[in-house]
């Protein structure tokens, strides 16, 4: 039971944390629409559910996500390790952190689909769009960039290569897709860029960037141990619209 | 919960792999890990629960609320208050506001004590909470006045890559990843609801065209104010 006073401490300054959306919502509810709320009831205890559960998820996140993520991330970039796994011999070279890599790429794919925010989002386009854009076509899409990114950022923080000629390049990347893309897809590829990088996402993937900058030699962890998520929030756009580039190309061809 | 399970699995199976087979090392606290890994379960639970029983309702009944009384006005002041208020109590953004303060605090780019860092993480947060509160006025009126996303998204990123030139070196990073991380959970679903609700109830507007792209500004604006933040600070 040592977690109660950590959980009601999370909770007060949870509290502090959702009182201002409740404050909006109702003041803007009572003072501008003026008309009396729908269940009241069902949606303050629905307002105290997100109170619980962000509290109860903050606790969990300190106690095993965020040390479990840099755990991984140390004894993956320990020296110890990559010496039994190397491929080259004499000084390490970038080669020689595939394990990260990899584990780069199944941790972007395994949390983009846990994202619950992605669901929402995926769900509410195959409504919009009468079910053109499937739900786990979508999803998949979405992971498969969120992975490809993370890894690709991986590298980057092995590397030590400038953050910022990446994303330009995939800025540029964007903009191109952009003219050529279906014009239905374009809002919701930007979009998904966002969604990738929520609740789960976030905390494993900012641990796996902060302690392998902190691992590797000559890095900052003040530098290059931020930039993973815009990596992972990047690279889904590119891959949505080549997911709709590609069936388009797809119907296209059997025509 | 089944469902929290089922979404959490795969990031389970992998840690698991990697922990056992890779790095071929047995998992240490594993009683804290295991509670830790269910209050997350739990807690994702009652979150999603809570916002589809209370938040994403009333968001949605308000967005076609403001759309029926045609006030530009309250419509564009609730959504900045929106973007605003839901990004101020975003957890990921704390982790992650918090965890910038520690290394910048290591770093010596800010003094260790408890008060520098919270000053810095608090400021870090209420600037990308600004900044996704102006995202949504934007992105409204994108919808009001079918402005072209595209141009207005290239814009955005031209301006990106223009301040990186100058900016400090150790933002960069931390202003990327501000624009992911402000779109989390409690985020998008009251954004995306508010921007589906408007462009269905406005005449002449597509909801697959119009209604998405509020989360798109969302998390290019922060980018453009943390790299601002950082210049003047």
């Amino acid at each position: 039971m040592q977690w109660v006073p950590e959980f009601l401490q999370l909770f007060w300054s949870t509290l502090f944390d959702v009182v201002p959306i409740a404050g909006i919502i109702f003041g803007f509810q009572f003072l501008v629409i003026r008309k009396p709320v729908k269940n009241l009831k069902k949606v303050l205890i629905g307002m105290f559910y997100v109170l619980l559960g962000i509290t109860l998820f903050l606790l969990g996140l300190e106690q095993a996500l965020f040390p479990m993520g840099r755990m991984m991330a140390e004894q993956l970039t320990n020296p110890d390790f990559l010496n039994s796994v190397r491929l080259t011999t004499g000084a390490l070279q970038w080669q020689d952190y595939y394990w990260v890599y990899i584990f780069a790429f199944a941790i972007g794919i395994s949390t983009a689909l846990a994202e619950p925010s992605l669901i929402a989002v995926a769900i509410k386009a195959n409504e919009v769009s009468a079910g053109a854009i499937g739900v786990w076509g979508l999803r998949l899409a979405v992971a498969l960039g969120s992975a490809v990114g993370i890894s690709l950022g991986t590298y980057r923080i092995v590397t030590g290569v400038p953050i910022h000629y990446f994303i330009i390049a995939g800025y540029v990347i964007v903009i191109i897709q952009t003219f050529y893309a279906p014009k239905a897809i374009v809002p919701l590829a930007f979009d998904s860029g966002g969604v990738t990088t929520s609740t789960v996402t976030v905390p494993l993937v900012a641990a796996l960037g902060l302690g392998l900058a902190e691992t590797v030699p000559d890095r900052s962890a003040l530098i290059d141990g931020f930039g993973l998520i815009s990596f992972a929030c990047l690279f889904p756009i590119i891959s949505v619209m080549g997911y709709a580039q590609l069936s388009e190309w797809q119907v296209k061809k059997s025509k | 919960m089944m469902g929290s399970v089922r979404d959490l699995a795969p990031i389970i199976i992998v840690i698991g792999f990697f922990q056992l087979f890779v790095l071929q090392q047995p998992l240490e606290n594993i009683a804290s890990l295991i509670s830790g890994v269910f209050f997350v379960i739990l807690g994702l639970t009652f979150f999603i629960y809570g916002l589809e029983m209370g938040l994403f309702p009333i968001g949605e009944s308000m967005a076609h609320a403001f759309a029926q009384k045609g006030s530009v006005f309250w419509l564009l002041a609730f959504s900045f208050a929106l973007g605003f208020g839901t990004t101020v109590a975003e957890p990921a953004l704390i982790a992650v506001a918090d965890e910038a303060a520690k290394v910048a605090a290591r770093a010596g780019h800010i003094g260790s004590d408890i008060a520098a860092m919270n000053s810095y993480s608090t400021g870090l947060r209420f600037t990308v909470a600004l900044s996704v509160g102006v995202a949504i006025v934007v992105g409204v009126l994108r919808i009001l006045l079918n402005w072209p996303i595209h141009l207005m998204i290239m814009i955005g990123y031209v301006l990106v890559i223009i301040m990186t030139g100058f900016a400090p070196e150790e933002i960069i990073g931390i202003a990327y990843d501000s624009g992911g991380v402000t779109t989390s959970t409690i985020t998008v679903p009251l954004v995306t609801a508010l921007g589906i609700g408007l462009a269905s109830s406005i005449a002449g507007r597509n909801p697959m065209l119009d209604g998405f792209g509020l989360i798109a500004f969302a998390s290019l604006l922060p980018i453009i104010f943390v790299l601002g933040y950082g210049m003047i600070v």
